[in-house]
């Protein structure tokens, strides 16, 4: 076949693109060369519009072993052992198959994982869906949480936390965000650069089909009335097979067998192949007879182009390959010696004894093209008026509104669907502030969490994106864990409109500021554009997964109410910001306005104070104070801790409605015993630390004097009803 | 004590399995399903997981694997077999536990903790639950749901062969406190010598008080005192 614009510009390639292929190659690329290109110049693997803002993220700490650039980030959680994660994105898969797209999405993030020699011990997601009366919100929703079921049930890995968010934003595009942690030995970790000439290369894991032919471009461009006819580009997963994979690479990573290893993810043996070489600085030489094929008459083309799922390359010692292929066959896995590392700097493919492609590894990585979009800064928030009438709403009223609104109400068809407790080391479960996870056979434990905050990033992406890492900050404090790093996903519309690329730019900025100011970097990641149908751009969407440290079991926090005749306390300062609220929202039905400012300086004194008095065993509970305000997280410690509370009216110059509903930031609820009392606000006056006593906790109902009045059994009652009703 | 755990490709609860033995005391090994013979033990366990995938069935293809044979003579021989989860799906596969396990009621996965009536304490498995017979464990499944003929329930109830029951934190033992959709509530039996415990909760998950419990612990303590 000939190749024509047309071709091209099926292949997700601009024409000035195609210019600049010429050039590096010097001469026309065949069929097979211009698929290559068309799989790596694509914005999800190459980070063309996004590398330039990525590079002035924080990426170090004194706890980052390994930064952005690998499978996945590695950060240090001392006596030799070390933490992987990664967050990772299946948005477009899964609208278009939501059980294979999301199992594919929680399968390739735990590739990542393991690839890096690090036993997989928690999965995490964000799951976002459309308007809940979206005539396909209900079936994506079951499909997506049977697939990450169907998955991680199977793989034997507890899923630790999550979120599920409703938001119109998302009718036509939803956003599935799967985060996998693992543990691994310091001295243990597998990387994926290539070192060595003449290595054999190996292939392992399933057979090739033709399933996944072209995703990675598929998911770097927008979805439009065609969609369904995307759907064969869509993975089908087999997650026994990639737990027949994990045994068996962990198996051989017992020894000093692998030289490196890659998993074969977005776009498939192309970039694994490519990848590995060109870190290592080297050629690699493939013979494509020797692909294990699922199906027959194959071509190099779609060999190359496949991303059937559980495959992984190798690049072994010599010598090794026998002892390797001992253990791949024990598991009944395909392995095949497909080709050897090379000097030339070239990747060369062979076919039936004839060369089919050969292409300079540069002009496919480092030459890959890069942008400098044009971008527009967000428009300034005008002072705008409050809804009117606020302040004559109920307290009660709206408390139960938001409290049984859809993306407040409890979430345990959710998690019911996701095993939690295998792997016998779970302390936290899905539905607290973090998910806690004991690192097997010690007395330590790392803290996990996963959030986004769409609507506080559309009204203004610079706040929304530094609040967005400070929830994940306040989440990881309130278990009682230090917080040490993150990983995100960025989800964003086209990058090629002015105003998306601006959203991205300010976004990352404010994740930058509160990573560096926080001292918590981001070391793994990935972006996610092109989330619009029909030129209509999803909110940003920056999922935050952060991860921290419970060095001692013993001091690990939870946020149930733990007695009666205990004194609350409220740490940080509480000034009634409503815009963008729960309460503006679901009970006022309005939704301009800016969030509410970021002051990074109080978040990470209010965060160390909260653990200090944690890890003096002087909080019998914590909760952080985020969307619905102090009433709805008050509610919540009720609800989890079978407990109710006793609430003052406050004493401060603002409205009830303010107070109890505003969403300031860096906001903790702390449950202190009598006895405590005295030493907690010794504590705080010496940090200077703001906190009020707002009343105590009581028998079986949350009370405000004259304003709200509400049984335990009626809150649980309202907070599980609204996703019953929903789903049945 | 020496135990056996048979580990199949697509077990997941084999590790977590090996380690409550360990911790409480006894001497257990890996055996893979290609192997042909079992190494002497006292009991041998079925652990949890997708042996197979699941793929056709849950447990039938284990129920045909090389090592199962010889895991069937040791238990008509009286010797001891705990499955759990998909051990009890593959014990049921096997012939060795009669009915069937179909999909939960709702056809979901359902992973939580339930509340359990220890129904028979007078077996090797459970003679511990007799101080505390309400306990709490996890369950993690697809197909859970008990089913048999009303012969054979009678039979199990008249011979008193269900080892444990779904049901509240009282005891109650009612269709509301039912996950799964299991006749009779039925969570795990036992075979007419009761020397062959199948139950779909996992105790092996709730045996230390910092997690999230330790009603496993007493299976284990059992097992351990009988010999």
């Amino acid at each position: 076949m000939k190749i024509n614009p047309q071709i091209i510009k099926k292949h997700g390639i601009k024409t000035d693109e195609y210019k600049k292929i010429i050039k590096l190659i010097g001469r026309e690329p065949n069929m097979l060369e211009l698929g290559i290109f068309s799989a790596m110049w694509n914005e999800h693997c190459s980070y063309k519009s996004s590398k330039k803002y990525l590079k002035t993220l924080p990426t170090k700490n004194n706890k980052v072993i390994q930064g952005p650039g690998e499978n996945a980030g590695v950060i240090d959680i001392e006596d030799g052992d070390a933490i992987v994660f990664k967050i990772e994105s299946h948005n477009h898969p899964s609208f278009i198959e939501p059980y294979q797209g999301a199992a594919t999405g929680v399968g390739g993030i735990l590739r990542d994982i393991f690839t890096m020699g690090a036993r997989p011990i928690a999965t995490l997601n964000s799951i976002h869906f459309g308007d809940p009366s979206h005539l396909k919100t209900k079936n994506l929703l079951h499909g997506v949480v049977s697939g990450i079921g169907g998955y991680g049930n199977c793989m034997g890995i507890p899923t630790l936390g999550g979120e599920v968010k409703f938001n119109s934003t998302y009718n036509e595009n939803i956003l599935v965000n799967a985060m996998a942690v693992g543990l691994v030995k310091k001295n243990k970790i597998f990387y994926s650069k290539a070192k060595g000439i003449n290595k054999s290369v190996i292939y392992v894991g399933s057979k090739t089909g033709r399933d996944g032919i072209h995703g990675a471009s598929m998911a770097s461009a927008e979805f439009d009335e065609n969609t369904e006819e995307k759907k064969p580009t869509v993975q089908v997963g087999d997650p026994f097979t990639e737990k027949l994979l994990l045994e068996a690479c962990l198996e051989l990573m017992q020894d000093d067998s692998i030289i490196s290893i890659q998993d074969m993810g977005a776009a498939g043996l192309t970039s694994s192949s490519i990848e590995m070489a060109s870190k290592g600085n080297l050629g690699i030489e493939i013979n494509m007879n020797k692909i294990p094929c699922r199906e027959e008459n194959m071509t190099p083309y779609e060999m190359m182009l496949s991303e059937s799922q559980e495959r992984m390359l190798l690049i072994l010692n010599a010598g090794k390959e026998e002892d390797a292929r001992k253990i791949f066959t024990k598991w009944d896995l395909d392995f095949s010696v497909i080709g050897k590392t090379t000097d030339t700097k070239n990747l060369v493919l062979n076919y039936n004894d004839k060369e089919v492609a050969n292409l300079p590894l540069s002009a496919l990585s480092t030459d890959a093209p890069l942008y400098d979009r044009k971008w527009k800064k967000s428009l300034e928030i005008k002072k705008i008026d409050t809804p009117k009438k606020f302040e004559s709403e109920s307290l009660s009223e709206s408390l139960k509104k938001i409290l049984s609104s859809p993306n407040n109400s409890a979430k345990n068809w959710v998690w019911e669907q996701y095993d939690q407790t295998v792997m016998g080391d779970t302390i936290q479960s899905p539905g607290g502030d973090s998910g806690v996870v004991r690192i097997h056979g010690k007395n330590k434990a790392i803290a996990l969490t996963i959030d986004s905050s769409t609507d506080y990033c559309l009204a203004d992406p610079i706040t929304g994106g530094k609040q967005t890492v400070c929830e994940a900050w306040r989440n990881l404090i309130s278990v009682g864990a230090n917080p040490v790093a993150i990983t995100n996903c960025l989800n964003f519309g086209n990058p090629e409109k002015e105003i998306v690329m601006g959203q991205f730019v300010e976004t990352i900025d404010g994740i930058k500021q509160a990573c560096q100011y926080l001292n918590f970097p981001v070391v793994s990641g990935n972006v996610s554009f092109y989330n619009e149908t029909n030129n209509n751009s999803i909110s940003p969407t920056p999922t935050v997964g952060g991860v921290g440290l419970i060095k001692n079991i013993n001091n690990m926090m939870t946020s149930n109410f733990k007695n009666v005749g205990n004194f609350i306390f409220i740490i940080g300062k509480t000034l009634g910001h409503l815009y963008q609220s729960e309460f503006f929202k679901e009970v006022m039905n309005f939704n301009d306005g800016p969030p509410p400012k970021v002051n990074l300086f109080n978040e990470k004194n209010n965060g160390y104070a909260v653990l200090d008095l944690i890890s003096k065993n002087l909080a019998e509970s914590v909760h952080d104070i985020s969307s619905g305000g102090i009433l709805l997280s008050l509610a919540e410690m009720c609800i989890r801790g079978k407990i109710g509370a006793n609430i003052n009216m406050p004493k401060v110059n603002l409205n009830k409605h303010e107070y109890f509903f505003g969403e300031d930031q860096s906001r903790y609820i702390i449950e202190v015993k009598i006895g405590h009392k005295k030493e907690v606000e010794k504590i705080l006056k010496k940090q200077s630390i703001f906190y009020e006593e707002i009343g105590k906790t009581q028998k079986d109902e949350i009370l405000i004097e004259k304003e709200l009045k509400i049984n335990i059994n009626e809150l649980i009652e309202l907070n599980t009803n609204w996703f019953k009703r929903y789903i049945t | 004590m020496k135990s056996s755990v048979v580990v199949f490709p697509g077990s997941n609860c084999d590790r977590d399995v090996a380690v409550a033995l360990k911790k409480f005391n006894i001497k257990n090994q890996m055996v893979w399903h290609e192997e042909s013979s079992l190494p002497k033990s006292d009991l041998v366990v079925l652990p949890g997981g997708f042996s197979y995938g699941d793929y056709l069935r849950s447990g039938c293809i284990a129920s045909k694997s090389k090592i199962i044979n010889d895991v069937i003579k040791h238990g008509k021989n009286g010797g001891l077999i705990l499955g759990i989860c998909n051990g009890f799906q593959i014990l049921i596969e096997t012939g060795l536990l009669p009915g069937v396990l179909l999909r939960n009621k709702r056809l979901r996965f359902i992973s939580k903790s339930v509340f359990l009536k220890v129904e028979n304490t007078n077996n090797i498995f459970c003679k511990n639950y007799k101080k505390k017979n309400i306990i709490e464990l996890p369950i993690a499944h697809n197909e859970g749901n008990y089913f048999a003929n009303n012969y054979l329930i009678q039979k199990l109830e008249d011979l008193n062969l269900v080892a444990f029951k779904y049901c509240n934190q009282e005891g109650k033992i009612e269709k509301n406190f039912n996950p799964n959709g299991s006749l009779n509530n039925i969570a795990g039996i036992l075979n007419e010598n009761k020397n062959i415990l199948g139950m779909m909760p996992h105790p092996e998950r709730f045996i230390d008080p910092y997690l999230s419990g330790e009603d496993g612990s007493n299976l284990f303590k059992s097992l351990f005192e009988s010999l």
